[in-house]
């Protein structure tokens, strides 16, 4: 059976992909289906959701279509979600590289710096990173990023160490190939599936911690978030307590299906690799 | 007794190095702020370039960078935190009055999370693959995917609006009088909400690996040794297999900590309970960086202690820990 089938045969991993496709068609299409600033006023303030069909979800405290902010907000998780993943997978796999490959006081330093990070709660210092820089998309996803790359770097020093001992290691130093060359272009490659294996991992805390930091007032001023229609919603929470749980579905749902469709994909590969 | 103190010496050595980095690159980081203590004092006061220039000479902020670094530094060495603008007081005052607020959010969640989860996790493990080991797995996923503040906002909605059971925030009555009993039984009525929506999350965590680790240990052969022996499915459930599963869960214990500190903070505010992540989000709001620097170290000293008691307790659990560190 190919590693597609076996994945098709697994209903949590096919849900979590369903979950994922409806959630990118969401994101694609916002400003396809609603067109426009999400922020403008679209009817009377607080209608509650299923009474008229032109605004299903109802309008928000200030008037603005519920459903049109849930469309770009999509858009905002998905794509600081995924950005803040990849910077910091790709920093904790360069400096794990690093540590492992280099050894000593190198090893030492970097793994020190790594431990500070860890220290440190990271909602803690996202929340500093953002407050000081000021907020905005590129900013809340450095920010994210600064606090989860640490994982990734973990498992990819942990990786380099048995890799570097290999015979190919070895036979790249006798034909005099850079020690940079050797960490970046033989060992890294090796050395990342299990560092990939995180990243369901981290794009979910990625979006979560995006959520919260918007629902604290420090996302991107500009842009819907759920966070932020959230928090929104919280002012008027006794009377209209949709406007804080429907964005809060949206969100489970969302890192729900990044959750099962990553669990899907780490174990038919495992499997993979064991029948091998 | 000596493995506790060698393991102690050897963690504190090593945590120094790293809260100094901490120390240094919080600094620099909130360096890089625009604006200092002073401009946001005087945008609350009022004042003119005299005043501005008298209190950035009074504070300080007139000397080089590294200058301050190495009297922020010194200052800490005699546990000095400095002065909070916002509030006028000394940082370290104004974070030890809180501090006891968090702790007992903190303790209460673990230990919610820990025990819950656990006892669940032992439950679905002892039937793998059975229809409830599949349901509380998939149903810890999704609870898992929920994010803590909206799960405390329902809860609110739920329990304190509807239901009007629950008090809708904040860590007691104010000025009720209550002393002793009645005032622990009203901080407690206060904290439960706070603490079911900080513990589920971690709860899932918990769930999940206790499963995991008992799918490993059922595939051991001491397993078919029990077996063997004739021991009941129930004492080999409890005395072997969610015993061998347990231990990493205490290390997540630590591993944990630094997460439901940060989980706290957004937690806080929802809950307007005074303790120190709320303070966080107060200092950020204030732009006041002293505060939230040394908010920040405290956290990380605080971190450091829970990971380190947590090393210790495991040492002693398992007696295979430390015994080849002896020798080395």
């Amino acid at each position: 059976m190919s590693g597609l089938r076996r994945f098709l045969h697994t209903p949590e991993a096919v849900a979590g992909v369903v979950i994922l496709a409806a959630l990118f068609a969401m994101a694609l299409s916002a400003s396809l289906l609603f067109p426009g600033d999400p922020q403008s006023i679209a009817g009377p303030a607080l209608l509650p959701p299923f009474q008229d069909w032109s605004l299903p979800l109802g309008t928000d405290r200030l008037g603005r279509n519920v459903l049109a902010e849930l469309f770009h907000g999509a858009r905002t998780s998905l794509a600081v979600g995924l950005a803040a993943a990849a910077a910091a997978l790709a920093v904790g796999a360069v400096i794990g590289t690093l540590a492992g490959f280099a050894g000593g006081l190198i090893d030492e330093v970097l793994m020190r710096i790594t431990d500070a990070f860890q220290t440190v709660p990271g909602f803690l210092l996202a929340l500093a990173f953002v407050s000081v820089v000021g907020p905005s998309l590129g900013v809340v996803v450095v920010a994210i990023a600064l606090s989860t790359w640490t994982g990734p770097a973990r498992v990819a020093r942990a990786e380099v160490l048995s890799i570097r001992e290999r015979d190919y290691v070895a036979g790249a130093r006798v034909i005099g190939m850079h020690p940079l060359a050797i960490a970046f272009r033989e060992v890294l490659p090796n050395a990342l599936p299990p560092v990939l294996a995180l990243s369901s991992v981290i794009v979910a805390a990625a979006i979560l911690t995006e959520a919260a930091l918007s629902f604290l007032g420090l996302g991107d001023p500009n842009r819907v978030t759920w966070g932020g229609m959230i928090a929104e919603g919280r002012t008027v929470l006794r009377t209209a307590p949709f406007l804080s749980i429907v964005p809060g579905i949206a969100l489970v749902l969302t890192v729900l299906g990044v959750y099962l469709a990553g669990e899907g994909i780490v174990e038919t590969t495992a499997v993979k690799r064991g029948l091998s | 007794m000596t493995r506790a103190l060698t393991l102690i010496r050897r963690r504190l050595v090593g945590s120094i190095f790293v809260l100094l980095i901490v120390v240094v690159g919080t600094f620099l980081l909130l360096e890089a702020a625009p604006g200092d203590a002073v401009d946001a004092y005087i945008v609350s006061t009022g004042g003119d370039a005299g005043m501005i220039e008298l209190l950035r000479h009074r504070w300080g902020l007139d000397q080089s960078e590294l200058t301050r670094l190495a009297n922020y530094l010194w200052a800490l060495l005699h546990l000095d935190l400095g002065q909070s603008v916002t509030f006028s007081r000394p940082i370290r005052e104004i974070i030890l009055e809180r501090l006891p607020n968090t702790l007992l959010l903190m303790v209460s969640a673990t230990a919610l999370s820990f025990g819950l989860g656990s006892a669940l996790g032992i439950y679905a493990g002892a039937r793998p693959g059975s229809f409830r080991d599949r349901f509380l797995s998939i149903g810890s996923l999704a609870l898992y995917a929920v994010p803590g503040f909206w799960l405390g906002l329902v809860l609110i909605v739920i329990f304190a609006v509807d239901l009007r059971w629950l008090p809708i925030g904040g860590i007691e009555t104010l000025a009720s009088d209550k002393t002793g009993l009645a005032r622990a039984a009203d901080i407690g009525v206060h904290l439960a909400l706070p603490v079911a929506a900080l513990g589920f999350i971690y709860l899932a965590l918990y769930l999940r690996m206790m499963r995991a680790g008992m799918a490993e240990a059922w595939r051991q052969d001491f397993i078919l040794a029990a077996r063997a022996r004739g021991l009941s499915r129930r004492r080999i459930v409890l005395a072997h297999v969610a015993r061998n599963a347990l231990l990493p869960l205490v290390t997540m214990l630590g591993l944990q900590s630094a997460q439901m500190l940060g989980g706290s903070v957004v937690i806080e505010s929802v809950f307007s309970v005074p303790g120190l992540g709320r303070l966080a989000q107060e200092a950020v709001a204030a732009r006041d960086t002293p505060l939230l620097l040394g908010i920040i170290l405290v956290s990380a000293v605080l971190v450091i202690l829970i990971n380190l008691v947590v090393d210790i307790a495991y040492a002693f659990l398992d007696p295979r820990v430390g015994a080849s560190e002896e020798r080395a």
